[in-house]
């Protein structure tokens, strides 16, 4: 019988200190045993438990891409126990991921469509893993969008690849930051809300946004989206719950009959309204 | 399958015989409370109870169980890597559970035992299980039992069923591994089983305790979350627990690591939904941060998501421990009433 | 105490309809034999809902704390006293209660009387100085004193010491009760039986918390056993873990425990916790002559001091 709660051993390859605030580190990871990244084989979208022991777990979305091999990323926001603990880790210390868990954005679904991707603040990572997954596979997709806004310039995260990014003609590239007194920024300024009330294209009625920020950055998109006649099945967010096993079956991430961990954490706006809103 | 006659002057031996082959564990007495526990050899399970304080959940699903070992010693080349510890997963025979205990079992594996998961720990233990359940022929009054889908002389779930019937206990065989587990104890006495049906018609007829659950189906989840009786159901509550800890249909779990020195445990404990730290996220926000909507939880987890899940009735099987152990009187039975007859549309619901 | 439900209905219909209140906090008819459920009423026409018997032992100041509204609350002795722990203690304003005041005679220990009887008790009434059991087939007459819960039985402030309105005459207060036989025989072991005694006492905790979650001393916002950061107890059932727990929280509550017996009666497994809570309460009142919750006035002697402190520490 696998044992889902086991977690892979994994080496610490490689940090990045992220953000100004020095609160956001990325962390690149390589499997000891080469088969077991085989068996990690995840989707956009998906996160995973970053087992430190003798701490304990926590969950994470997944930053880098499928289409990226031979590591995986995360970008990890130091809050607790074990996050505070992983920062202070460094290249080659020893840990565990167990994983992919959850499921992942509805790429079947998204195929041939237009997609606009929204993030604010760090909740930036499976958005990464979606932006370089898309331009691996560009033409599966319509025209892809991304608004991505940080309290200020330090504040953003993968600052290399989204300059990247900006100079393709393939994708079209929002970054905005809530302000700044730096004469040189070349983007936008103003709240993610507003700038996709200005840059964000109408739906077509078939074209998908993903959503991804911290809750009042949610609150006052979604109306912006409504009014560019996105529909609730067509915006597509993704949870965090507290979550200890991951697997749907410890108990606490529930919304509704659903598990954040399990059934989720991507949840169309139009499922989220059918569930009490406990997340 | 047959029925066979053990008089209560072979029940000792039969034990005894029976614990070459298997771990036993029953029912035993401290202190005027009753709880399974592994018996000793020849311990004896005591069967004056009307039901345990803690359900015998705890022979498959242990308070606090051990998922893994680590070393956190540098020098050792597995250093900070899991290794699962070994476990005895040998035959056990869980001797005078009660009916609904073992009913509560099938419930318990469809969260444990799932087409995309299996939980390793929990599914060796019950598979290794042989559950040899003691029939009720006085259930008690906070039994609802007949009600939940279950019943004091209830089969599903138990591998032989066992009932008291004076100078000698009757034993059903339901499954194999019932069949097995009475040939091992050497009693073969075959027995007229008509007298079983007899015993269980009377039993069920002193159930006097009663739920409806025909409408829970039907509710509109988000109604239901919305109702106003939620607030009065949850005043008098002390989010201490004691439903979750001692009802056999709760299962979750808390997963930490615990450190001796240079090596440590990554463990599993009993969890509850009560519990504010449950849901607590790492930014302090919390999806459950009252008492109210921590025991809205408790009962719409039971009573509407287990069934929408599912398809499978209540996550209940009318034991009426929580009932009984409650030390403010929070009735499942009362809240199950509110929640089936609930009408949004309704100015005043049954509740207010 | 009959009568008293009378008394306590009219009271709270009267608070509730001149709206000097907001709500009542007291007691719902319970379910089941010998369990009254704590309850809010909120308009006076629900007033009738309100009971009062020898059933009443959940302590119901642990309702009343950071609450904002104007609350009438029920209060029996013990609850009185932790009232005014609550208001010392910034918890609850004086300024915000309508006290009434019931002058108690005891509760009655339930799991006594259930293991008296042979078969599943239907009913337990209050009659005067007498309780009738009935049983399926039976029924007891039994004397009220040798049926209380043990804290009641050696309880020496039986009458409210703070209130707005009383529902009867104050009762006369028990004089010769010794408080603390029990403690005195734990202090008489060696050191090896006490060990053992502790061992035993805890043995069935499963650490579910009614005890401390029952009481209304424990309101911190993150209890000590469930910090993370830093963790200071494991969580599993360790014996150690397990002890650590009670023992930290009984000193969390010396000088401030008024002996309700609320965790007692909570307590799932059945463990006699008060030992260690008053153990804690002889001290502070043979060290300090202190009762907890007599007065709104004096901090308890732990979290105060004195310049005149015979003890050179503080100087």
């Amino acid at each position: 019988m696998q044992n889902p709660y086991w977690p892979y051993p994994v080496r610490i390859d490689n940090v990045i200190t992220e953000t100004e605030d020095k609160n956001l580190k990325t962390f690149k990871f390589i499997f000891l045993n080469p088969e077991d990244e085989e068996k990690f084989a995840y989707k956009a979208g998906q996160f995973a438990e970053l087992s430190i022991t003798g701490k304990g777990e926590i969950p994470i979305g997944i930053a880098s891409s499928p289409t990226e091999k031979g590591f995986v990323m995360f970008t990890v926001n130091k809050v607790g126990l074990v996050s505070s603990f992983l920062h202070a880790m460094r290249p080659g210390d020893i840990m565990g991921i167990r994983g992919p868990l959850g499921n992942w954005y509805p790429w079947e679904k998204m195929e041939g469509k237009n997609v606009i991707i929204i993030g604010g603040g760090f909740a930036f990572t499976t958005l990464r893993s979606s932006i370089i997954y898309m331009l691996a596979n560009r033409s599966k997709f319509k025209d892809i969008h991304v608004i991505y806004g940080a309290r200020s310039p330090g504040m953003l995260l993968y600052r290399d690849e989204l300059a990247e990014w900006e100079k393709r003609d393939d994708i079209n590239m929002h970054i905005t930051v809530d302000a700044t007194d730096d004469p040189d920024w070349k983007y936008n300024v103003g709240f993610v809300p507003t700038i996709t009330e200005q840059k964000a294209p109408p739906s077509d009625g078939e074209t998908y946004a993903i959503i991804c920020g911290p809750p009042i950055m949610i609150k006052f998109t979604q109306p912006v989206l409504d009014k560019l006649g996105y529909d609730n099945d067509h915006i597509i967010m993704s949870l965090e719950n507290r979550m200890k096993c991951g697997i749907g079956i410890c108990g606490r991430c529930n919304i509704g009959k659903e598990f954040v961990c399990k059934d989720g954490p991507v949840f169309t706006l139009g499922e989220l309204n059918t569930t009490p809103k406990e997340y | 399958m047959k029925v066979i006659k053990i008089d209560k002057k072979d029940w000792a031996g039969g034990l005894g015989k029976l614990s070459d082959a298997y771990r036993l564990f029953g029912p035993v007495k401290d202190k005027d409370v009753s709880d399974f526990k592994e018996l000793a050899a020849g311990e004896l399970p005591d069967f004056d109870f009307l039901n345990t304080n803690l359900s015998a959940k705890s022979a498959v699903f242990p308070q606090n169980e051990v998922m893994f070992e680590y070393s956190l010693d540098e020098s050792q080349e597995d250093h900070h890597i899991m290794k699962e510890p070994e476990k005895d997963y040998s035959p056990r025979a869980v001797i005078g559970i009660r009916p609904c205990d073992a009913a509560a079992f099938l419930l318990v594996k469809r969260n444990f035992d799932t087409p995309e998961y299996k939980d390793p720990y929990w599914i060796r233990a019950y598979e290794a299980s042989t559950f040899v359940g003691l029939a009720c022929n006085d259930p008690g009054k906070t039994c609802f039992c007949t009600t939940a889908g279950c019943g004091p002389f209830h089969e599903d779930g138990l591998d032989v069923l066992i009932a008291d019937a004076g100078d000698h206990f009757l034993a059903k065989a339901i499954t194999e591994k019932g069949e097995a587990l009475l040939q091992a104890a050497g009693w073969g006495a075959e027995a007229d089983g008509g007298q079983i049906e007899t015993m269980k018609k009377a039993a069920e007829a002193k159930i006097s305790s009663t739920v409806s659950t025909d409408s829970l189906k039907d509710k509109v989840t988000t109604e239901l979350y919305d109702a106003s009786f939620w607030e009065d159901t949850a005043f008098a509550c002390l989010n201490c627990g004691t439903c979750t800890y001692v009802c056999p249909t709760c299962w979750c779990f808390d997963i930490q690591d615990e450190n001796y020195g240079k090596a440590g445990i990554r463990m599993r404990n009993w969890d509850s939904c009560m519990y504010p730290l449950f849901t607590i996220h790492g930014s302090g926000h919390n999806p459950r941060g009252t008492k109210t909507q921590r025991v809205r939880q408790r009962f719409m987890h039971k009573l509407k998501y287990y069934v929408d899940k599912y398809g499978a009735g209540i996550q209940c099987v009318g034991c009426g421990r929580c009932v009984r152990l409650c030390p403010v009187n929070i009735d499942i039975r009362e809240v199950c009433e509110f929640m089936n007859s609930y009408d949004p549309a309704a100015t005043t619901c049954k509740a207010a | 105490m009959l009568g008293y439900t009378d008394k306590i209905k009219e009271i709270s219909e009267r608070l509730l309809k001149e709206g000097k209140v907001d709500m009542v906090i007291g007691f719902k008819k319970g379910t089941m034999p010998m369990m009254n459920e704590p309850c809010v009423i909120k308009k006076a026409e629900d007033a009738g809902k309100l009971v009062w018997d020898s059933n009443c032992g959940i302590n119901l100041a642990n309702y009343l704390t950071d609450r904002k509204e104007k609350i009438g609350i029920i209060a029996k002795g013990c609850d009185s006293r932790n009232i005014a722990t609550h208001i010392v203690e910034n918890k609850i304003r004086r300024d915000q209660l309508v006290i009434i005041g019931v002058p108690c005679k005891g509760m009655i220990d339930r799991h006594k009387i259930a293991s008296m009887s042979e078969t599943e008790i239907l009913s337990v009434t209050d009659a005067g100085d007498e309780i009738i059991v009935k049983a399926e087939d039976s029924e007891k007459t039994l004397k009220k004193a040798e049926v209380l819960q043990k804290n009641c039985a050696v309880c020496t402030h039986r009458n409210p010491v703070i209130y707005d309105e009383l529902v009867a005459d104050l009762v006369e207060e028990q004089k010769d009760a010794d408080r603390y036989a029990d403690v005195r025989e734990i202090e008489a072991m060696s050191a090896e039986e006490k060990w053992k005694y502790f061992d035993d006492l805890l043995a069935p905790c499963i650490r579910c918390y009614a005890c401390r979650n029952a009481c209304p001393l424990c309101y911190c916002p993150t209890c000590f056993v469930d910090e993370s950061r830093p963790q200071w107890v494991g969580k599993s059932t360790d014996p150690m873990d397990t002890r650590t727990f009670h023992f930290l929280r009984a000193y969390h509550c010396a000088g401030r425990c008024t002996d309700c017996g609320s965790c007692e009666r909570a307590c799932p497994a059945g463990i006699n916790i008060r030992v260690l809570t008053k153990k804690l309460e002889k001290d502070c009142f043979e060290s300090y002559g202190w009762e907890a919750g007599l007065t709104t006035e004096d901090r308890p002697p732990l979290d105060t001091y004195k310049l005149n402190d015979p003890e050179d520490f503080i100087k």
